[in-house]
This record gives C-alpha cells, sequence and structure tokens, in this order.
C-alpha cells in the first residue's frame, strides 16, 4: 500500500443543507427505506434527496480508501467523508468526539474499550442481508467447526450485546450487532531473505543474538507486548493462560525479558508508523522485526526482497469492522446501513483481498475476483499471471505464491488476536519501564 | 506599563472636556482595564483554563474506557514512587543540558560572528537571514532527513567506509543519544542565536573601544564586557531551548529509534490509551519543573532590568 492510498479528508459538503434536507424529507424517506428489506447488494432507490445525505467515517489508513468513498457515491449516490488516522488516534476519537463521526471503522481490540462508553449503537442483524455469510470467525470464533479458539480480544467476544441499548457484551450470538466485520489479517514477523542469512522458522528468532542490532518490535504498548509474548512462549520462558490478557506476574516476566534484549542491544529501532516499518526494512537498519502485510508489500513495491514469514507458534490476528455512531438516526441510519450492506456485497470485499487482507464475507469478494486472482489470493496458489494491485501495478510476478499459503492455512493458525487487556494500566507502565531502560 | 504611557492623552484631554469631568475621568479609569482586557481574556480562556482543567483531571481516576471524576492521589502516587519516572526524567535533563551547552556554544559564536566581526549591517541582515533558511521547511522534514544520511547504509558511513576510514558502518550514528542531540542542536540553534544577537546589537561599541584603550585582551574583552552584556540573549535563549526540549517527544521517538523515552513520550503513551488522569498528572509535574529551571534561570539574569 502506497502512501497515496492513505487519505486525506474530504472537503466537508455543506452541512446546513444537509441538515435541511433532513428534516422535511426524513419521514418520507424513512417510510420507503422500511420497505428496503429486501436489498440485493445494489442500490435501494428512495428519495432522490439521498444525494444530499453525508456519512462522516473515520478509521486507521488500512481501510479509509478514497476508491471506497468514490465508488459508494457512485453506486449509492450519497457521499462519504473519509478520515484515517492512526490506532492511537482512532481509539481517543471514538471515545472522545462521538458526535464528530457517523460510521466508526475500528478494530475489534479497540471496540472493547470504546463500545462499553454508550458511543454507539448496536445493528439489528436482520437488517444485513449477507449476516449468514459472514465468516464464521466473527460469530463463533471458529474459522472451522473444529478449530480451536484463539487467545485475545477475539473478534466474537465483543462482537455481540444482549439488546438495543445494551453497552455490554453478549456471551454468544444474539439479534444485536457491535461491528460489522470489514476486514482483517493474520500479521507475523518480516524478514530480510538476503539479509538474514538462515531460515527463519520461530518467533524466537527476533531475539536470536544472530540478529543483535537488527531487530525490530512495533512500540503500540497493547499489540506489541502480544509481539513479545509470542516470542517468550516460543523460547519456552513462558506459558501464558491468556496472552491478550496477562496476569501482573506475566508482563512482569514478559517486559523484564525485553529489557533483558534490549540492554543486550538487540533491538536497532522501535516503529510505530507503518512507514517507520517499512523504511527500517528497506534501509536494512533492521533485518527482522514484527510487520504487517502491507508493509512488507511496500518494502517489496521498491524492489527489495522482504517476506512475511509464516511461523510455526502461528500468526498474532487482528480485525476490525463498521460501527454505527449512537446519534444517527432517520435517513441517515437508513444510509448507513444501506452502506454495510454494499460493503459486505463484494466490490469493496475483492479490493481489500486484493491488498492481501481478508473480507468478512467471502463469496461475494470471489464473484468480484478473477480465478486467478482468487487462487492466488485465497487459495495459496502460485500466481497463473502477474497479480495486480487494487490500482492496477503489478504487485507479484505470475508463479509467485503468498506468504503463509490459503486463508484457511493462514487465519486457521491465529495463536492470538490483538486485545485490551484488563491490566492495561499496570502493562502500559511496565511497557515505559521497557522504553526507558 | 502600557496602561500608564496609555492614559496619558485621555488624562490630558481633561481639560478640553471639562465640560463632563465625571465621564472623562471615569473613561481614564477604566482605559487601562480595557487596554489590557483583550490579553488577559486569551490568556485566561487558552492558558489558564487548560491548566486548571489538567490539574483538576490529574486527580481523577480512571479505566480502560472513561475519566472518572474523584479526588485521588494514585496518579501521582503511581508517577513520583515509578522508577521509571526518576529514570525518564534524568535522560530529558540530560538532553535539555546537553543541547543547551551545544546550542549556546554555537550560538553565542555565530552571534558574536555576526554582530563583531561582520561590520556592514547589509551583510548582517543577509547573514542573519541565511542562518534562518532552514527553518522554512517543517521541524519534522529537517529531523527526518537525518535519517537516510546518519543511518546503517546511509550517505555519511557509505562515505566513509568508501574512504577507506573504517571498515564497518558506525552504529552509534542512528537511532542513539548522539542522533537526538544532534537533532535538537540542529532545530533548537537558531533560538539561541536570535536573541544573544539582539542583545549583542544593543552593546554601545564606545565599551569594547574604551575596554580596548584601557588595556584590555581580547579575551577580557570577551569575558568582562560581552558576555555580561548579552545576559539577557543568553537567558531567553536558554529558556526556549530547555522549554522545548523538555516538552518535546516526536524527536526523541524518530531519532532514538523509538528506543529512548521522554517526558512527553511517556504522555504521549499515556494518552493514546485512554489514559488521561495519568498523562494530566504527568503534565503537571513537568509543568512544575521546568517552571522552577525557567526560575532558576531568571534569577542569574534579571530580564526586566536589562530589557
Amino acid at each position: 500500500m502506497s502512501t497515496d492510498t492513505i487519505n486525506t479528508p474530504k472537503p466537508a459538503t455543506n452541512g446546513i443543507t444537509r441538515r435541511q434536507a433532513l428534516k422535511g424529507t426524513a419521514a418520507a424517506a424513512a417510510g420507503l427505506a422500511i420497505g428496503s428489506g429486501a436489498i440485493t447488494g445494489f442500490p435501494t432507490i428512495w428519495a432522490q434527496n439521498i444525494k444530499n445525505v453525508t456519512l462522516r467515517q473515520f478509521g486507521t489508513g488500512v481501510s479509509n480508501l478514497n476508491a471506497v468513498a468514490e465508488k459508494v457515491k457512485q453506486d449509492l449516490g450519497f457521499t462519504l467523508q473519509m478520515t484515517a488516522l492512526d490506532s492511537d488516534a482512532v481509539s481517543q476519537r471514538a471515545v472522545t468526539q462521538p458526535r464528530s463521526y457517523d460510521i466508526a471503522d475500528i478494530e475489534y481490540w479497540i471496540c472493547k474499550k470504546v463500545f462499553p462508553a454508550g458511543v454507539m449503537q448496536p445493528m439489528d442483524v436482520g437488517k444485513i442481508k449477507n449476516f449468514d455469510k459472514i465468516v464464521p470467525l466473527f460469530i463463533t470464533g471458529k474459522l472451522t467447526p473444529d478449530s480451536t479458539i484463539a487467545q485475545g480480544t477475539a473478534p466474537h467476544t465483543v462482537g455481540f450485546v444482549e439488546g438495543k441499548d445494551s453497552t455490554s457484551f453478549a456471551k454468544s450470538q444474539t439479534q444485536w450487532m457491535t461491528l460489522i466485520p470489514t476486514i482483517y489479517n493474520a500479521d507475523t514477523l518480516g524478514i530480510r531473505p538476503d539479509l538474514v542469512g538462515k531460515p527463519i522458522t520461530q518467533w524466537k528468532d527476533l531475539l536470536d543474538p544472530a540478529f543483535k542490532g537488527k531487530a525490530s518490535i512495533l512500540n503500540i504498548p497493547s499489540i506489541g507486548i502480544m509481539d513479545a509474548a509470542m516470542v517468550a512462549e516460543s523460547m519456552g520462558e513462558m506459558k501464558y493462560g491468556d496472552k491478550g490478557n496477562m496476569t501482573k506476574a506475566e508482563i512482569d516476566k514478559t517486559v523484564a525479558l525485553l529489557i533483558e534484549a534490549k540492554k543486550a542491544g538487540q533491538f536497532r529501532a522501535f516503529w510505530k508508523t507503518f512507514d517507520e516499518s517499512v523504511n527500517l526494512m528497506a534501509s536494512g537498519e533492521v533485518v527482522i522485526q514484527s510487520m504487517w502485510s502491507p508493509a512488507v508489500a511496500a518494502v517489496r513495491a521498491k524492489g527489495i526482497p522482504c517476506t512475511y514469514q509464516p511461523l510455526k507458534e502461528g500468526y498474532r490476528a487482528w480485525g476490525g469492522g463498521l460501527g454505527i455512531a449512537k446519534h444517527v438516526s432517520g435517513l441517515e441510519l437508513e444510509a448507513a446501513y444501506e452502506y454495510i450492506n454494499w460493503y459486505l456485497s463484494g466490490w469493496v470485499g475483492a479490493y481489500l483481498n486484493r491488498q492481501g487482507y481478508y473480507s468478512a464475507v467471502i463469496d461475494t469478494a470471489k464473484e468480484h475476483m478473477s480465478a486467478e486472482e482468487w487462487a492466488f489470493w485465497m487459495e495459496g496458489k502460485p500466481a497463473a499471471t502477474d497479480i495486480l494491485s487494487p490500482e492496477g501495478k503489478v504487485m507479484e510476478k505470475a508463479g509467485a505464491v503468498r506468504d503463509g499459503g490459503s486463508f484457511y492455512d493462514r487465519m486457521g493458525a491465529v495463536a492470538c488476536w490483538n486485545a485490551v487487556m484488563d491490566e492495561d494500566r499496570y502493562m502500559l507502565r511496565k511497557w515505559n519501564e521497557f522504553i526507558a531502560a | 506599563m502600557t496602561g500608564q504611557t496609555q492614559t496619558l492623552p485621555a488624562q490630558r484631554r481633561e481639560g478640553a472636556t471639562s465640560k463632563r469631568p465625571d465621564r472623562t475621568r471615569l473613561a481614564a479609569a477604566v482605559a487601562p482595564y480595557l487596554q489590557v482586557a483583550p490579553l488577559t481574556l486569551t490568556f485566561a480562556v487558552f492558558l489558564l483554563v487548560p491548566i486548571a482543567t489538567i490539574i483538576v483531571v490529574s486527580f481523577w481516576d480512571y479505566d480502560s474506557i472513561r475519566v472518572i471524576p474523584d479526588f485521588m492521589l494514585l496518579n501521582y502516587e503511581e508517577l513520583l514512587t515509578s522508577p521509571v519516572t526518576w529514570q525518564i526524567y534524568l535522560n530529558t535533563l540530560k538532553y535539555a543540558a546537553l543541547t543547551w551547552a551545544l546550542t549556546l556554544g554555537i550560538g553565542f559564536t555565530v552571534a558574536y560572528f555576526l554582530a563583531f566581526h561582520v561590520r556592514s549591517l547589509t551583510w548582517q541582515i543577509t547573514l542573519f537571514m541565511i542562518c534562518t533558511i532552514p527553518f522554512w521547511t517543517s521541524n519534522i522534514i529537517r529531523m527526518i532527513s537525518w535519517i537516510p544520511f546518519l543511518g546503517r547504509n546511509g550517505l555519511l558511513n557509505s562515505t566513509l567506509l568508501a574512504m577507506g576510514v573504517i571498515d564497518q558502518p558506525l552504529e552509534f550514528l542512528l537511532f542513539s543519544d548522539f542522533s537526538v542531540v544532534l537533532a535538537f542542536v540542529h532545530l533548537y540553534v537558531l533560538f539561541m542565536v536570535v536573541p544573544i544577537f539582539n542583545s549583542m546589537m544593543r552593546i554601545d561599541r564606545a565599551l569594547v573601544e574604551a575596554a580596548v584603550d584601557a588595556g584590555a585582551t581580547g579575551w577580557q574583552v570577551l569575558t568582562n564586557v560581552v558576555i555580561p552584556l548579552s545576559k539577557p540573549g543568553i537567558a531567553i535563549g536558554s529558556i526556549f531551548v530547555v522549554t522545548l526540549v523538555m516538552g518535546d517527544f516526536i524527536t526523541v521517538r524518530l531519532m532514538s529509534g523509538g528506543q529512548s523515552a521522554s517526558v512527553g513520550l511517556m504522555m504521549a503513551n499515556q494518552i493514546s490509551l485512554l489514559q488521561y488522569p495519568a498523562a494530566a498528572a504527568n503534565a503537571v509535574v513537568l509543568l512544575l519543573v521546568v517552571l522552577i529551571m525557567v526560575a532558576l534561570m531568571l534569577r542569574v539574569v534579571d530580564i526586566r532590568k536589562e530589557l
């Protein structure tokens, strides 16, 4: 993903006109919209004034893409205003400025913090047309009926609430969903195969003294600690009850391990943003680090070899979804549902799949992808033809194979999900200790 | 001060408008308050209210989602009893001290050259403008541009390797205390040059001549005439540099590769996890530390007198 796909906010359209339009027509349009239960993935034609609706969406750069906003305007007629922020800013804005957005594109581990704050409204699954086709990972926590549920804040644990006004999470599937899953992936270590000089097979290789001064880890505490936990477990130093919800003793030991490695000069730098991780790797300052898949793609796009290495212990996964702010109602609410239904109807899914992420409803995405693309991205087969990015640039030459293999190989090997711990506060203090050491 | 000089015309007019003395006297009394009102209001709204809010919030409780209005000292307790805090403060002070010493040395030399060696005013102004050219780009850009230069495979290392000066890339150049201080000096040296240059330009050249006539050596002129008379500039420059370094987080993060912490960075981490009360407590402590530092600097030089 190049930087130009990360959005800048679009200029605001005239809010007054929108509000005025809403006032007069909300009732009529709502009446029309009620009849729109049979949404087919194609926009339902309501009153013409849907064009005056503007939905303000914010989220991280991974999925807040201008291309999506443009396609929404084309397909649905209304305006989607996108703001891309970093993960930290997303959780802050979600909680502290709930009126500044209509649609929140947030990650599940952030949802665990945001939803109980009462700033969002649960969504009626009856209005989500493709609900039944959503990957079961988000409904039951299991990719296939016999897979085990991964540790951490697994999306299904924060995916449902009991009722329309409830802010506490339900134990199992209900009629009310917090976020409609849209995008997710499995993360692992990125390596420079030309510089590491030996096969990398396990998370513990991150702290291998052979890479002294050439390793990096991400400095977003709640995610970095999970990577550290994967390493610690892989080294056999630790055995966690739940890596995503550590006890104080577990946090102490994990951070002690990191501090020891830091004092020994293991790390070259810590990264916090996408481009930092790309630059560290591309410049050769770092040869092994925790990384995100589009960052690996960005390094490769510079003609520098970079591998997203599947590891024995599995992946650390993350997922994001769309939620609706509490204040959204009337025509805007209907437009929001329309948008979410459109989101799951295939075009965006294919767009995300083509970037190496996964879409929540894979069946509809398949319809928007060529057979070769599907085989490469989802089935882990060698590319039959050159694989193009959504912008049409060659990403992989024919014959290339996706790191980690098929969708089921990758998502089936998830060891833990990004999480918020109960001992969040303590963990941050310890993490600061690590950075200051 | 401003109030007094501004009321003079009003008092003078008093004679001319003696028909309505009460009203004029009232206007004369109210005028200075009206004149300071905009500044007072601005300070109150944009400085005092936020600081008061921060102080209040620093006593509140919080969990992973909300801040909870309360009165407790736990935030301060956690902050002040943690060895991490002391370590981070020590680290931040180390950066501040190193940056201060280097910017003072460089800034004083540059200002001295501009003020005493360059004879024509045109050239002084021209050279002074050249000093400001790097500031036409943003802080971040100037900082980031060091990274490819200093990196393991960067320009400097590859040049040195090619020249045969070294046979292994120098690792300490980037993502180290060295690179942090280097960036700070680069970013803030102008804040030292400008006030010192300003002070030096006010020094009566006759004093220098008198000192030379009285048999003072160049060094004696410098230490007995120029430095004492440049003190206000040095103090102002020092306040700029020290407060900027104490509050910084982005330079430390980028140039140390995230491997060092500063007080600002600690706060940024807390804010990112919505731990606002903890960050607020941190901010209050930092504010106090910086105020004490500024007070100490002002004790050495009475700026009001010197100006």
